[in-house]
């Protein structure tokens, strides 16, 4: 029994070790990520639905669209206020809302290091101002 | 209460014929509503007496490849086209006598993708990214095409093209109505489906100024397209085939 302080001294080492990042972390002070800078819509004041699910589903919506149209042909979208959009990534979500890829889309994305899983390849960045001013 | 043989054998009869009744009713029913809402498959008349008239117009092509975004690739390896013209001898090679060569030179035939009722090349798509839908319209979903080019090999007239670089850079003004496509995928002409939700007819037609080609639904009799089918002679593109093309040239 004449080990037990070296044992004990080696048990508390070696958890010090281990836990040494959580008190890395609590000592040095918290590093505060600006979140990204999007710019939001100057027209539109609502989404085609509520912020919190586009921020955590847009994709999942898109992806919808997508296969309503292409597969059914149903281009009217009932949103949740009763509002009726045209399922179109580059009208109605770019030109007539957003209104930049790179200033919404991409900031968000590279902020959070998401692929855009390339929509843009195919559809149109450009917005299309002249028809959608009001 | 007491039921005699004889009653029950009546009763159960009338049963039966009530039964009957009812079935050969609800089958009257369901085959009027049926002829009610008949599908639409649209087709297209291609006028060739009009369609020569003006030599070399391509007004009907540059339309279409505008508006589509299709690439103009220099080398004819990468050529893209959804709509173009060739020799008539070459598109019916069977329909000719030494004495119409002399009419129909130097006055190339309009084609494109025939929409087919029974299309080979749907069948062969192994993502099932190529379709006919309910209008007749042989489509191509480019989300999900993969690019092996089993529907350019099963396609007869040669209606599709394959995109073996990046179409952007070749395209000479981008029309941001419609997505251009991607290196990789495989496109053909979609009969304008985008303009017929809108209830428009196809950019071509629009374009054309002869009005040689009559766009309009093939399964409605009164219609202007079948009227000019039925007044006029007819052909389709290789119809022994068994594809029944929905593109017809009026001869």
């Amino acid at each position: 029994m004449n080990d037990r302080p070296f044992i004990l001294g080696g048990l508390i080492v070696f958890v010090v070790f281990v836990t040494a990042p959580i008190w890395h972390g609590v000592a040095t002070r918290k590093i505060a990520l600006a979140a990204p800078e999007i710019k939001l819509p100057v027209r539109e004041r609502e989404c085609v639905a509520p912020v919190g699910y586009m921020r955590t589903s847009h994709m999942q919506l898109l992806d919808d669209w997508r296969e309503e149209v292409v597969r059914t042909g149903q281009r009217k979208y009932v949103a949740y206020n009763r509002k009726v959009y045209e399922k179109n990534l580059t009208q109605t979500c770019l030109s007539a809302c957003h209104g930049s890829r790179q200033e919404f889309c991409d900031r968000c994305h590279n902020y959070n290091g998401v692929s855009t899983l390339s929509c843009w390849k195919c559809h149109s960045d450009t917005p299309q101002v002249a028809r959608n001013s009001p | 209460m007491k039921i005699t043989r004889k009653r029950f054998l009546q009763l159960s009869g009338l049963s039966l014929i009530a039964l009957a009744a009812r079935k050969i009713v609800r089958g009257a029913v369901n085959t009027a509503t049926v002829e009610s809402t008949k599908a639409i498959r649209w087709g297209m008349a291609i006028d060739l007496e009009k369609c020569r008239q003006k030599e070399g117009c391509n007004g009907c092509i540059k339309a279409c490849h505008s508006a589509h975004n299709v690439p103009q690739f220099a080398d004819r390896a990468h050529e893209v086209k959804w709509i173009w013209k060739q020799p008539f001898e070459d598109v019916f090679p069977f329909a000719q006598t030494q004495y119409t060569r002399d009419v129909n030179a130097g006055h190339p035939v309009l084609l494109m993708c025939n929409h087919c009722d029974d299309p080979p090349c749907i069948d062969v798509c192994p993502v099932d990214a190529t379709w006919r839908t309910d209008d007749g319209v042989v489509t191509i979903d480019f989300h999900r095409c993969i690019g092996c080019r089993y529907c350019m090999a099963a396609c007869p007239y040669g209606s599709r093209s394959f995109n073996w670089q990046d179409p952007r850079p070749a395209i000479p003004t981008l029309n941001p109505d419609f997505p251009t496509r991607t290196k990789g995928v495989v496109e053909k002409c979609n009969f304008c489906e985008e303009r017929l939700a809108k209830r428009l007819a196809p950019v071509c037609v629009e374009a054309c100024e002869e009005k040689a080609l009559v766009f309009g639904d093939l399964e409605q009799p009164d219609s202007e397209i079948r009227k000019l089918l039925r007044s006029r002679f007819a052909v389709q593109r290789k119809p022994e085939l068994g594809t029944g093309p929905s593109v017809y040239y009026l001869i």
